[in-house]
């Protein structure tokens, strides 16, 4: 899953996926910023049909955290 | 390894067909790559690539605008996306946040120093009129009536003053009906309820994007209804972030402007070129015999029918229909004539191409038949082999594989924006049967014995007149592009022509033909000019729809007939010979003129009025019209 979210985050930021580790935060990622953050968002309810809680999203501020709730939300929709 | 966002190899693939230089091949599987996977986590990806390979491809820049009421930011990447996948790179500019009428009224705006050459109006209605929206249970019928008034005379004031400072087409939402009205089922007991106010003032949008020229509604009601309102709205990013549209419906809302996006780039499709078996009907003809074949009244030979029914819709908007088939020719065409359930018939179809020959091949044998680029042919089939070696062989054409539930055949082409048109021309509507009595005509010569006798058959009539302020802009429009049979290729604007009917010694001269088939319109144009006892042909053109039936004669013969009852003694021309005008070169020798001089651009022409004439063709029917000059000033 982290590897997953690693890829898409490279997209969206338009970085290599090699500059962006588990422990990458939006206070590394000079891309990462509030509108980035809806887009990564959008793209995650997208990639995985999962509806993000604004609370949700607003705790999600490193790539781990990300993958942790993605599979969180995968988990309990099933 | 990689996310799950489409086939991987699929990516690299595009990677590599980009580092060996076969972009137009990049650019298709990038393309496909959109078209599969379409979504805010692709969009990155499809647009770096797209950066390396738009040039190449010789993409259409476009600016587009969009002003807004609400968060727009996360749908610019894939609306981008969606026009690389078409060829075109969109820069988009988006304005303030609900800054939207400043910015139309200001002449300095940022805007306006964009240049765009698309708008977006992008306004929702709790935004344009939000007691329509929040507190319609309190108003009373003068309030609503006011709120409504003053949202339209807004509206319309936006729309003149953006006229007036941009030549932009503007391309405007209609309001979101609410998913409950504030009155509930009472809303349509009682009068005029929230429903039918925002119907209406709907409609009064519309009527104001009609007085205006490049003014266009989108219907974004019935978008959001197309998909369903629950599921287009996420209203917790709306509350939290103004942010309305959920994550699944972004790339409707993006799909939705591409359909005014795409025809305002002129990245269009002229031509739909269909396959026969399981497309048009279900089972393959060859096995299963007319008798066989699913078409009709009954699941699924219905899905047939309606997707036939499409295609027609199609036809009528000016599309140009073509099939390429592997069948039978005989027996294939027997069923279009001849089953009673077929809604295309063979006189639906400019081309026809029924044999066994590879599909490339017939569909560039087809654009050159029409005339048109290989980049505004769509092909549809069923068979995905098939449409592979296409997006191979002929990276530019737009491929539609079908679906493999016929029941879903019709949603491939409706709504699809390289079909989508924003005008209709006379000329559009008639274009199909234009090229459909072509077709009969060869067909008629390849059963006529003699040239002369095919002639004779066509029972052709010509209209010779002076160009008058009604023809003109069609003349311009000839002069533009006419590339085969223009013996100086030169190109005139409405304007130019309009100044050369002011001066004594031009004259512009029109012919129509129309046949045993039909009516061709105003197909060919000569202008000459008088210089002391000389008559120089400016221009003589004729379209390709008309070439090779001796219409050329007919015009040369009242040409010359013109120049002696003006008293000359000479016609002379230039033929200037271009990549495309071979059918042109042999028409002055080939009618008595002789050569005068050869330069680099060309060779001069002359014929001595005093020699025997060429005569219009007996098999031509020729009438003179309107032969006095048209003088009136030109505005």
């Amino acid at each position: 899953m982290i590897d997953r979210i690693r890829h898409l985050a490279a997209d969206l930021f338009n970085l290599p996926a090699e500059q962006i580790s588990s422990s990458s935060s939006s206070a590394d990622i000079k891309a990462w910023d509030s509108l980035q953050h809806l887009n990564l968002i959008l793209a995650l309810e997208h990639e995985f049909q999962i509806q993000l809680e604004p609370e949700e999203a607003e705790r999600m501020k490193t790539i781990c955290d990300v993958a942790k709730q993605v599979e969180y939300k995968l988990a309990s929709r099933a | 390894m990689s996310i799950e966002s489409g086939p991987p190899n699929h990516r690299d693939e595009i990677g590599r067909q980009i580092a060996i230089g076969r972009f137009a091949n990049a650019h298709t599987l990038l393309a496909s790559y959109w078209r599969s996977k379409p979504g805010p986590a692709t969009a990155p990806f499809v647009l770096s690539q797209f950066e390396k390979l738009r040039t190449a491809v010789g993409a259409t820049t476009l600016r587009v605008a969009i002003l807004r009421s609400f968060t727009v930011e996360p749908l610019v990447p894939l609306l981008r996306a969606a026009a690389a996948a078409s060829r075109i790179d969109l820069q988009v500019y988006v304005s303030g946040f609900n800054t939207y009428a400043q910015e139309i009224l200001d002449r300095s705006s940022n805007l306006y120093r964009f240049q765009p050459e698309i708008a977006l109006l992008a306004v929702q209605t709790q935004d344009l009129v939000p007691e329509l929206w929040n507190d319609y249970s309190r108003l009373n019928a003068t309030e609503v009536e006011t709120a409504a008034r003053r949202a339209t005379n807004s509206l319309r004031d936006l729309i003149g003053t953006f006229r007036d400072q941009s030549q932009a087409s503007l391309v405007i939402h209609t309001l979101e009906s609410p998913m409950f009205p504030s009155h509930g089922v009472l809303d349509l007991q009682s009068g005029k309820g929230q429903l039918a106010t925002i119907k209406d003032l709907n409609e009064r949008i519309c009527a104001c994007a009609r007085e205006y020229a490049g003014v266009y509604a989108l219907d974004y009601d019935a978008l959001i209804a197309r998909y369903g309102r629950q599921y287009w709205r996420d209203e917790q990013k709306w509350l939290a972030l103004r942010f309305p549209i959920s994550a699944n419906c972004l790339i409707h809302q993006v799909n939705e402007w591409m359909r005014f996006i795409q025809p305002l780039s002129g990245r269009i499709c002229k031509a739909l070129v269909l396959d026969l078996d399981n497309t048009l009907w279900g089972g393959v003809l060859g096995e299963e015999g007319m008798e066989g074949i699913a078409l009709g009244s009954e699941y699924p030979g219905s899905a047939y029918v309606d997707f036939q029914r499409s295609i027609l819709d199609l036809y009528h908007r000016g599309v140009l229909l073509a099939v390429c088939s592997k069948n039978n020719e005989r027996e294939a065409m027997y069923v279009m004539r001849a089953h009673p359930h077929m809604l295309l018939r063979p006189d639906h179809f400019s081309v026809i191409r029924i044999n066994w020959e590879e599909k490339a091949h017939n569909l560039s044998e087809i654009a050159d038949e029409l005339n048109i680029g290989a980049d505004a042919l769509a092909f549809v089939d069923d068979n995905p082999v098939e449409c592979e070696q296409v997006r191979q062989a002929l990276p530019e054409v737009n491929v539609i594989q079908l679906p493999t539930d016929p029941a879903r055949y019709s949603l491939t082409l409706r709504g699809n924006p390289v079909f989508e048109r924003l005008a209709l021309s006379t000329e559009d509507r008639n274009r199909n049967g234009f090229y459909a009595t072509q077709r009969r005509r060869h067909e008629l010569r390849n059963n006529t014995g003699s040239l002369e006798e095919f002639y004779w058959s066509l029972r052709q009539r010509i209209v010779l007149a002076n160009a008058t302020s009604k023809t003109l802009s069609r003349v311009a429009q000839l002069t533009q592009k006419t590339n085969q049979f223009n013996l100086t290729s030169r190109r005139y604007r409405e304007q130019d022509l309009a100044a050369m009917l002011a001066r004594p010694e031009f004259r512009i001269i029109t012919i129509s033909v129309s046949d045993r088939f039909g009516d061709n319109g105003l197909v060919g144009v000569a202008i000459t000019l008088d210089a002391g006892p000389v008559c120089e042909i400016d221009t003589l053109l004729l379209s390709c729809r008309v070439i090779g039936r001796t219409i050329e004669t007919a015009l040369l013969a009242y040409l010359i007939q013109q120049a002696c009852s003006r008293g000359l003694g000479f016609l002379k021309g230039w033929f200037l010979p271009t990549a495309r005008n071979a059918p042109a070169g042999d028409f002055y020798p080939s009618h008595g003129f002789s050569l005068s001089r050869t330069e680099t651009q060309g060779s001069l022409w002359q014929f001595d009025l005093t020699n025997s004439k060429p005569a219009c063709p007996e098999w031509i029917e020729m009438q003179e019209v309107n032969n006095k000059k048209y003088t009136h000033s030109y505005d």
